[in-house]
């Protein structure tokens, strides 16, 4: 059987880990390659390096970490952030990483989820989707969240463009629920469990990790895949090997 | 001992060559057919589609030299199905070293294709490749498309029904998940490959 996977999001600023709340105030966690070691050992599934700063600055993610962390560890790892052509997922790709993860830029340029699919495959191409309640009551598309002063609303409905990315290509789907990110009080089950119904490749979880029994509500209740969680992991409140016990002692496939 | 990593193209061929840095072996790409028939053991990486996978091995030359090596060779996602007879994906024809058929996975409720994460092996014959693999380790798969179970079969791993995880016949291997990418099981696989 297919564990569910525990996944610890790095997001990477000027070289260094950082993690804000709700997308702001970015404090420094720690070195890329340390972390991404430490992940490693504690039983990290996968690990997922989102460069905040890349997109909303036009520019694509530096690499020489890529590679520094593809000679260190021996886990899939996922790089996203302002990869924007066929040709900057392959330096990625080449440089060691498993997968790339688009968000903005195929929000720009949908085509782009058709490029990368055509050219390395499903497999390797992750779609992130930032999405965040409007006032009428639907989950929309936010775009560039990298940067709060940059941060758009789209039109475009999440569960439209979940749908729209997988046609494209997308073989995995992160999905950012940005109301609940930062604030640890759990995952986004209803907004989870409706992308579940319309999701048909990997669904990851992302934003609002803060207790033990919101992965096992993630991974029960909404059907995910794999969750994502940053603060809870970098901060020490969670430890992972008690989260996988946890989710063991609760009937959830994990790998130990 | 000389292990040469097959330069088909695919995107994981750094990660395979940095695992076997770890384990101490530096390993050579090439796709220079004399460089790899002299080599003692022979890594076929692959990432993407079968299609463009064969393509690239007809354009380098290589189907026939592929086809006659006598020392290990090891075949990794889609270099395993690059082994095998048959793909169902974009109806290709492969290698023809292990005679099975690479069929995509049927989606069914709960069962998301690609197969993405971590999943059992389980050993079907005991055989120096499988050395030291207990009951309920795990490695990763990221794939779309895989090999039923069969008589080459070594070990299976399990999704909507048991497919090949690990098969072999004479002096090829395969493996389908990421052993690059498998923590301490793949290290361990992948060392007991080059000790073959």
């Amino acid at each position: 059987m297919l564990s569910r996977r525990i996944i610890p999001c790095l997001d990477v600023r000027d070289g260094k880990v950082v993690k804000g709340v709700r997308f702001r105030d970015h404090v420094v966690m720690g070195e890329i390659v340390e972390l991404a070691l430490r992940y490693r050992d504690e039983g990290a599934d996968e690990l997922v390096f989102y460069d905040i700063t890349a997109s909303p600055e036009g520019r694509s993610v530096d690499r020489d970490w890529v590679e520094k962390v593809a000679r260190a560890i021996d886990i899939p790892f996922c790089v996203a952030g302002g990869i924007r052509s066929v040709d900057e997922a392959r330096a990625v790709l080449h440089a060691g990483a498993d997968k790339i993860s688009v968000n903005s830029p195929a929000l720009e340029r949908p085509v782009l989820i058709d490029e990368l699919a055509a050219a390395f495959g499903v497999q390797c191409v992750v779609v992130g989707v930032d999405s965040l309640r409007d006032a009428d009551g639907q989950w929309h598309v936010r775009q560039y969240t990298g940067d709060t002063s940059k941060t758009r609303a789209l039109p475009r409905r999440t569960l439209d463009w979940m749908v729209e990315a997988q046609q494209r290509g997308a073989g995995e789907i992160v999905l950012n629920c940005m109301g609940s990110d930062g604030v640890r009080l759990g995952y986004d089950l209803e907004q989870l469990s409706m992308a579940r119904t319309i999701c048909h490749v990997p669904l990851i979880a992302s934003g609002g990790a803060g207790a033990l029994e919101h992965f096992r509500d993630a991974f029960i209740e909404a059907d995910v895949d794999g969750a994502l969680a940053a603060s809870v992991f970098h901060s020490g409140a969670i430890a992972i090997p008690e989260l996988k016990h946890y989710l063991h002692r609760q009937g959830v496939a994990i790998r130990s | 001992m000389s292990v040469v990593l097959v330069d088909a193209g695919g995107t994981n061929i750094g990660s395979v060559r940095y695992a076997l840095q770890r384990l101490g072996v530096d390993a050579e790409l090439t796709a220079d057919a004399a460089t790899i028939r002299a080599a003692d053991k022979v890594i076929l990486p692959g990432v993407g589609a079968a299609g463009p996978g064969m393509a690239r091995l007809r354009e380098l030359g290589l189907v026939g030299l592929l086809r006659s090596l006598s020392q290990p060779v090891l075949g990794v996602c889609l270099g395993m199905q690059l082994l095998c007879a048959h793909s169902e994906e974009g109806d290709t024809g492969c290698l023809g070293l292990i005679p099975l058929p690479v069929r995509r996975f049927a989606e069914a409720p709960g069962l998301r294709v690609p197969h993405m994460g971590w999943n059992r092996l389980s050993a079907k014959q005991a055989h120096s490749l499988l050395a030291g693999l207990a009951a309920d380790e795990q490695a990763y798969f990221v794939h779309s498309y895989a090999v039923p179970a069969s008589d080459w079969t070594l070990a299976t791993s399990d999704y909507g029904g048991a497919f090949s995880a690990v098969i072999a016949r004479d002096n090829y291997y395969g493996m389908q998940f990421h052993p690059e990418r498998s923590a301490a099981v793949g290290a361990k696989l992948l060392r007991n490959f080059l000790e073959l």
